[in-house]
């Protein structure tokens, strides 16, 4: 099961990162990017690091990808095109996409014993959780590198005000 | 006073400051000069120099320092380095206070604090032995000179040498930890010294061959090494005088530093397999840094390729074996930060913040109208050719005897060579400085600025540690071959 999971998803994400590279659209290359994000993060889930999927999710593909599309619009901030998608998209699209999720779920109901099954997240749920492993790690043995990364933002904040004032 | 706190205490003296200086920067009027805070910042970092042989002592008495759970390690190496770097910070502030027209510059103020904050990176790289920590120093020293280089706002250049080190430089940044990756995978931690012990045992040794040179890439393009280099010459050119000074020398000896210590405690196993290849990145540096410099009009340009050439002599330490190769490489960041910081007052003094001289023609006939500054920039080039009696001479008679006694002579005979090559375009500057100017020349070639007292200061001091460590070269050499046996005496003890 777990080895399903890592080849859809891997394929998923190297075929997102192409897709990124070969679009000509900044927010097509944008959105392909959210799905490499998401499959890592399923990828990280499967490898039982719960927390890290959630904050790739939240920061990686929520925040930073905001970030991007804001960006973008900001400095495409022309006149906009009409884009005209290729025909077979626009009527296989939806039809083919159902039909994938209907395909893979069969495979996935059917074959259900012969694929076996994973425990998405926490390996070492026995005795400690996985988010009590990290606090606990980045609060005694990494502290103070977690600490001084505040001086790290300071001088990104700092930098930024510089850069970006006008002059007298 | 708790060992934690001992441990950080030049960091922390530097980071209040920088944030005191911070502070205080909106309460100056806006045209008003910004030199009290300069002032402030000086004082910062000399307490931070001071606070670094007050650890001296206490290392002394007790022996290396550690803290924060083994992230820190405070041994004479790191205290050696702290030294240095505040030593260079020092001259770099007191050459920059009447740097930035108060007329022209809204933002000194965030100058000196960037200064300082890039200074407290720089200083956690050198005392951390722990990978991860000694990534955010990196990161905090790499990013506080990104926005340096792009000081003198609205000029072309100026944005050109931000952002390209930036973008470069953040590559290499990924390479980097792509190491630290990797060593994680081969050992199972990033501490150094339980690196070392696990690279001797690891079932993966494919993985920390690969980490050691994936670490090798990331700090060869922050020193400047061939093939990392192309960025330092648009970067310098475009970067305000005195950081260039501080630059070149301060963040490199700090790389410099982690280099010595990831080697030579991290992957001391694996020798003979990164010894080539720091070979390899030492002929290539001295070469292109040589071959380069020759074509160059520029003056800082051409101080931009030679310093790529002094990464690769000093590269050529990394051969020897570990107490050789410290104390060699300890010798040649101390030597050229001298040399180099100095050259560069020099160049701030004359051209000023709006760099009105720039190339070797506008350099013609200096000696005539100042007959002082001249000198001063004659001596330093003199050192960086590596003329006895100099500091640059000694450095390099350490490196290259170094390399000599662990068999590698013919690494040593290309550098002499280089070295004989190198002669040439420093003495192409040197000539155009007391040659005859020509009629063109002297018309509209503007006159040089005055030289004021703090920089004064500051030419002094660098030019009194080049002589110094040319004439007396034994006092320093002997600290630095004390900061080697610190190192090594830790490793097993940890393991």
């Amino acid at each position: 099961m777990e080895l399903v999971l890592f080849i859809l998803f891997g394929l998923l994400a190297v075929a997102g990162a192409l897709n990124l590279l070969f679009q000509r659209h900044p927010i097509n290359s944008a959105l392909s990017l959210v799905v490499v994000m998401m499959s890592l993060a399923v990828l990280y889930w499967s490898l039982g690091a719960e927390f890290l999927a959630a904050a790739q999710v939240i920061v990686y593909a929520g925040a930073i990808m905001v970030l991007f599309i804001f960006v973008v619009m900001l400095l495409n901030a022309g006149e906009e095109e009409e884009t005209h998608g290729s025909k077979i998209a626009y009527i296989a699209g939806i039809p083919g996409a159902a039909a994938i999720f209907c395909l893979l779920s069969f495979v996935f109901l059917s074959e259900r014993s012969r694929l076996g099954s994973t425990g998405l997240g926490g390996y070492l749920s026995g005795a400690v959780s996985n988010i009590a492993e990290i606090s606990h790690t980045l609060f005694t043995t990494l502290l103070l590198p977690f600490e001084v990364t505040s001086i790290l933002i300071l001088i990104a904040i700092l930098g930024a005000v510089v850069l970006a004032r006008k002059e007298l | 006073m708790s060992t934690n706190l001992l441990t950080l205490l030049p960091e922390l003296i530097l980071t209040l400051t920088a944030v005191l200086v911070m502070l205080l920067e909106p309460l100056l009027a806006a045209g008003a000069s910004r030199k009290p805070l300069g002032w402030l910042a000086i004082l910062g970092s000399v307490g931070s120099g001071v606070a670094a042989l007050y650890q001296l002592r206490a290392v002394h008495a007790l022996g290396p320092l550690t803290g924060f759970y083994g992230t820190i390690q405070v041994d004479a190496f790191s205290i050696f380095f702290h030294l240095l770097i505040a030593s260079i910070v020092v001259t770099t502030l007191l050459a920059s206070l009447d740097y930035f027209p108060p007329d022209q510059v809204s933002h000194a103020g965030e100058y000196f604090a960037l200064v300082l904050f890039g200074a407290t990176g720089m200083m956690f790289m050198t005392s951390s032995v722990e990978l991860l920590m000694v990534f955010i120093g990196l990161e905090i020293s790499s990013i506080s000179t990104y926005i340096l280089a792009g000081f003198r706002k609205g000029r072309a250049t100026a944005s050109e040498s931000a952002l390209k080190y930036f973008l470069l430089g953040s590559f290499a940044t990924a390479f980097f930890l792509y190491g630290i990756a990797l060593c994680f995978g081969a050992t199972g931690s990033t501490a150094i010294a339980a690196i070392g012990a696990g690279m001797a045992v690891t079932k993966t040794p494919l993985f920390g061959w690969l980490a050691v040179g994936m670490v090798l890439i990331g700090l060869g393009f922050k020193v400047s090494a061939a093939p990392f280099h192309v960025w330092t010459p648009d970067v310098y050119q475009g970067a305000p005088a005195p950081v260039v000074g501080l630059m070149s020398t301060a963040p490199k000896a700090a790389a410099f530093a982690v280099l010595l210590r990831f080697l030579f405690e991290a992957a001391p196993t694996d020798r003979h397999h990164w010894a080539p290849l720091i070979a390899i990145l030492a002929v290539a540096s001295m070469t292109i840094g040589n071959l380069g410099a020759l074509l160059q009009s520029d003056a800082k340009r051409l101080l931009a390729y030679s310093s790529i050439a002094h990464a690769g002599y000093l590269l050529v330490a990394f051969t020897a074996p570990e107490p050789l190769a410290v104390s060699a490489a300890c010798f040649y960041t101390a030597a050229y930060a001298a040399m180099n910081v100095g050259a560069f007052v020099v160049l701030t003094q004359l051209s000023g913040f709006s760099e009105r001289l720039r190339t070797i023609d506008d350099l013609t006939g200096l000696a005539l109208r100042r007959p002082g500054l001249s000198a001063f920039m004659a001596f330093f080039l003199l050192s960086l050719i590596g003329i006895p009696f100099t500091g640059g001479f000694f450095g390099k008679f350490y490196v290259f005897s170094a390399a000599v006694r662990s068999g590698y002579t013919w690494l040593a005979i290309v550098g002499l060579a280089n070295s004989g090559l190198a002669c040439f375009y420093y003495l192409r500057l040197l000539t155009a400085l007391y040659a005859r100017p020509t009629a063109d020349t002297v018309g509209d070639s503007p006159t040089p600025r005055g030289i004021s007292v703090p920089a004064g200061l500051a030419l002094i001091a660098t030019a009194a540690a080049t002589l110094l460590l040319g004439i007396l070269p034994n006092r320093i050499l002997s600290l630095t071959q004390r900061a080697a046996p610190a190192t090594v005496a830790q490793c097993p003890m940890q393991r």
